[in-house]
């Protein structure tokens, strides 16, 4: 991000849903999503991430090292809703698929949009984690998840 | 014991005598008869399939998720370094250069291959295009995609990325690709049915070791595979897993 201008950056403090919080640089650069790809993780219960795919360690510009074993939320951008996220685990903890749009921040403070579907991983009927696939969202969908996560923040 | 097995017709033409050497090949090791069924169409062959018709199945990945979560198949082993890859392409001189070129009420041709379609229309998302807003003509075979394009009456086409590569420079010098999938972990299996699931160490190993000696090679060859990798439990079920997730 050197190539930033230094006024485009702004420090905001993240609060997760866990109690814990941290201060990111954020950018305000989107990253294109890579054509054709489809970002693929896994996480267990709590929402660990234990699985990541080059396209996922690509786009989110931390290492797969770095992405073993963190929650999820690090990918959390300050302007995605925490009620987004309620929905998100309310649905899947009751064994359901979720779809949204999501801005998710990168290491770098930069920012990319994902189309993003959650799905419970059933073993033997237990819920064992779940597996998350972001793919390539239009526009038209971009822009309508802004104007209504702006409404709840 | 007469074993029965089917092959997702997927397939490039081509390849079909490779499928029925491999059956005899297969039946050698095995010590038994082996019966092999191919199908042009997919309901067809589904339908077949449901009816308990089939011990082995060459399945697409789609249809593996139905295999092991409805009909209890386990899957036993993956082509080596053959994910399922989709393409869209257009003629060569259409004004479309990407996706986002595309507009509502477009044609579509493809043919009934659940895979490629799916993902197709997954890559066609970041135009706001779906099934409700394009029109899509089903034809039997990825040459036909391509007349299709060629002469203008459709102005994308989905095709399997390796039906695509092995169209002739003729045809695919008179295309343009739009977009090329690269998910990787998408792919066919062989998958054996509940009632011949004390056999898979046995069919693992055979299958396994064919890259390993000159007749198995042959063998793989025909059907233009370098060779089979296992599929654990585990990546049968993380690919389903990620396969529901396009699945709307």
């Amino acid at each position: 991000m050197s190539e930033q201008d230094s006024t485009d950056v702004r420090e905001v403090v993240i609060n997760y849903y866990d109690g814990t919080s941290r201060t990111a640089k954020i950018y305000d650069r989107e990253i294109p999503y890579p054509e054709g790809k489809l970002i693929v993780s896994r996480t267990d219960t709590k929402g660990i991430i234990t699985h990541a795919n080059q396209a996922f360690v690509d786009m989110s510009g931390y290492s797969q090292d770095e992405l073993i074993g963190k929650n999820h939320y690090i990918l959390r951008h300050p302007d995605m809703p925490s009620v987004a996220f309620a929905g998100l685990w309310e649905t899947i903890e009751a064994g359901n698929k979720w779809h949204g749009y999501v801005k998710n921040l990168r290491k770098d403070g930069a920012y990319y949009w994902v189309k993003a579907t959650v799905i419970p991983n059933i073993r033997n009927g237990v819920v064992v984690g779940y597996t998350s696939v972001r793919r390539k969202p239009s526009r038209s969908k971009i822009a309508e998840s802004e104007a209504l996560y702006k409404t709840l923040m | 014991m007469i074993l029965n097995l089917t092959v997702s017709p997927d397939f490039a033409p081509d390849h079909i005598s490779g499928w029925y050497i491999f059956n005899t090949w297969l039946q050698r090791q095995l010590g038994t008869r082996v019966h092999l069924e191919l199908y042009d169409c997919f309901d067809k062959q589904r339908e077949d399939i449901k009816a308990g018709k089939f011990d082995l199945v060459y399945a697409n990945p789609f249809d593996a998720s139905m295999l092991v979560r409805e009909l209890g198949f386990k899957a036993v082993v993956r082509p080596l370094a053959k994910p399922d890859e989709t393409i869209i392409a257009t003629n060569a001189e259409s004004t479309i250069n990407n996706v986002e070129d595309l507009q509502p009420g477009c044609q579509l041709v493809a043919t009934d291959d659940p895979d490629v379609n799916r993902i197709g229309m997954i890559m066609l998302e970041p135009a706001d295009l779906d099934g409700d807003n394009t029109k899509l003509k089903t034809v039997d075979s990825y040459i036909i995609v391509a007349k299709h394009l060629l002469n203008q009456q459709a102005d994308a086409g989905f095709f399997l990325k390796d039906a695509y590569d092995e169209l002739s420079d003729l045809i695919k010098n008179q295309m343009k690709v739009l977009v090329s999938s690269e998910i990787s972990v998408v792919h066919h299996a062989l998958l054996v049915g509940p009632k011949l699931q004390q056999y898979i160490p046995q069919i693992q190993k055979f299958l396994l070791n064919m890259s390993s000696n000159e007749k198995g090679k042959g063998v793989l060859e025909s059907m233009d595979l370098d060779g089979w990798e296992v599929m654990t439990d585990e990546e049968t079920e993380f690919m389903i897993d990620l396969i529901d997730t396009l699945i709307d």
